[in-house]
């Protein structure tokens, strides 16, 4: 079977380059918003770009913490995930299968099934020493992205670190360096170039995910659409513009950093 | 190129070395010594065990039976410090394995730092020395993908003398490396070896010099035997 056969990456024509497919697809999108909007706007009600216009501000802070939680969800795994990815790399056995479980387990579950797990598991609020210290949805929400991101990071950093070749453990063995000083000092910073990449990938793929959040009520972008979109009636009319607006911030979002990720790739599969 | 031959202390002290892998015998038995101040070269064909033995003296590789001594280091401990052995025993590489992600003189200098844990103004001061040394003054800043193999290899040679060794192993330094190459890296052994420096080299490649030229070179199966230029010839019938 064709498909079967060696993958042999052909050099894409300029054309078919994603900034053609881009600008495509925006004007389409824009197209079916701006279509949808004069076909079926009512004599009685604003039109739809006034009303995407006058909710726009509450619905780009929307964004804005889908944004946040992503980075925050982000920022956090990583840090875990380097530490579980450097567990399995670990020299004890123990700690190399431990790893290999949580990892397992992470990378293999929905990421809406952790996120109701973090979300009724984790209490609203702990109390430290007499302190008080809430946990908001919202950040629930960013603990339950951050889950799937550290299995996944971890996954990333396991194979880095294996592509370093062999030699320069030997070489660094040789110089007296500790096996802890030779994956600081040596071996990770190799890494870096080539972990950034998937790294920017995984960020996209949570940046999208982060509209889960709206199931479990954080008022992130899509609760807010829906909000809005029954403030205005509920009228069927107002679906397509309303998501649809959502949807582009999304892929404005997203887009460049998945352009940047290949750009990132092709440079140093050269370099 | 040979050492003066002191009746000083023994360096590196093999007895009765065995290694296998699996059921497969690599070292059979391996027993001698080297002084300070010797130069010894270890030569045969490829596949023969001449790597595994140069690696089992600073602990890469552990053997299976036998003891190896390193300045009174028991290398078979199994409480061996290894760091302790290995900040004795400086080594040089076939593929160089320079640290990629850093420029010559922080290759040079970063086991003397991190490691050895002294200052970094003296360490600079004596990594560019070191570097002058092996005629690489001016490359400093060059990462190791900027420089030839020779220089590269140059780079580790300098970068194992910063930790101040008293016994170089060299494995297989010049294989890598084309012949026109081959004579500068082996000229800053015979330096080493000259100031003396306790050198063990595994080759499956000589090279006869003579007044700085290379005269001759071959497989060791072939160079004994079948050595043409006359003064080779004249050397070997003097040797053997």
């Amino acid at each position: 079977m064709p498909v079967l056969l060696p993958f042999r990456p052909q050099p894409q024509p300029r054309s078919l380059r994603p900034g053609a497919a881009c600008c495509a697809f925006l004007c389409v999108s824009l197209l079916l918003i701006v279509s949808t909007a004069s076909a079926q706007g009512g004599k009685a009600a604003l039109p739809v770009m006034q009303i995407i216009e006058k909710w726009a501000p509450l619905l780009l802070t929307g964004f804005g913490f889908n944004i946040l939680i992503s980075a925050l969800a982000m920022l956090l795994g990583t840090i875990a995930g380097l530490g579980l990815g450097l567990g399995l790399l670990s020299e004890l056995s123990v700690v190399r299968r431990g790893s290999w479980v949580v990892t397992q387990v992470f990378r293999n579950a929905p990421w809406l099934v952790l996120l109701f797990f973090v979300m009724f598991l984790v209490p609203f609020q702990v109390t430290l020493f007499g302190l008080r210290i809430p946990f908001p949805d919202w950040i629930k929400a960013t603990v339950g992205f951050a889950l799937p991101v550290m299995a996944n990071v971890a996954e990333v950093v396991r194979g880095a670190v294996r592509s370093v070749p062999s030699t320069q453990w030997e070489a660094a063995e040789s110089l007296a360096f500790t096996r802890h000083q030779i994956m600081w000092r040596i071996i990770l910073p190799q890494c870096i170039k080539r972990m950034l990449p998937p790294w920017m990938n995984i960020y996209c793929i949570v940046a999208m995910s982060t509209v889960l959040a709206s199931i479990v009520g954080v008022s992130e972008m899509l609760t807010l659409t829906a909000q809005v979109h029954a403030a205005e009636g509920g009228r069927p009319e107002l679906f397509a513009p309303l998501y649809g607006f959502a949807l582009l911030c999304f892929f404005l979002y997203c887009y460049p950093i998945n352009l940047w990720t290949a750009h990132l790739e092709r440079r140093f599969q050269i370099g | 190129m040979t050492a003066a031959w002191t009746a000083d202390q023994t360096i590196v002290k093999c007895t009765d070395v065995r290694k296998s892998y699996g059921t497969f015998e690599v070292l059979k038995g391996i027993t001698f010594s080297v002084r300070k101040g010797e130069v010894i070269c270890i030569i045969g064909p490829s596949g023969s065990g001449k790597s595994t033995l140069i690696r089992c003296i600073n602990a890469l590789v552990p053997i299976t039976s036998g003891t190896i001594h390193v300045e009174g280091i028991d290398v078979t401990d199994p409480r061996l410090d290894k760091l302790a052995l290995r900040r004795k025993v400086g080594m040089v590489f076939q593929q160089y394995n320079l640290f990629p992600h850093k420029t010559a003189l922080e290759n040079v200098m970063m086991a003397p730092i991190h490691v050895l844990r002294q200052e970094r103004k003296a360490v600079e001061e004596r990594s560019r020395a070191l570097l002058a040394k092996v005629r690489l003054a001016g490359k400093e800043d060059s990462y190791p993908g900027e420089l030839s193999g020779g220089q590269q290899q140059r780079v580790a040679i300098a970068r194992s003398l910063a930790m101040r060794p008293d016994v170089m192993l060299f494995d297989e330094v010049t294989a890598a490396l084309d012949p026109e190459t081959v004579k500068e890296v082996l000229v800053t052994i015979r330096e080493l070896a000259e100031e003396g420096m306790t050198c063990m080299l595994v080759a499956d490649h000589i090279y006869f010099t003579d007044h700085g030229i290379i005269v001759e070179h071959g497989p060791p199966a072939t160079f004994f035997t079948e050595a043409r230029d006359e003064r080779t010839q004249r050397f070997l019938s003097q040797v053997l």
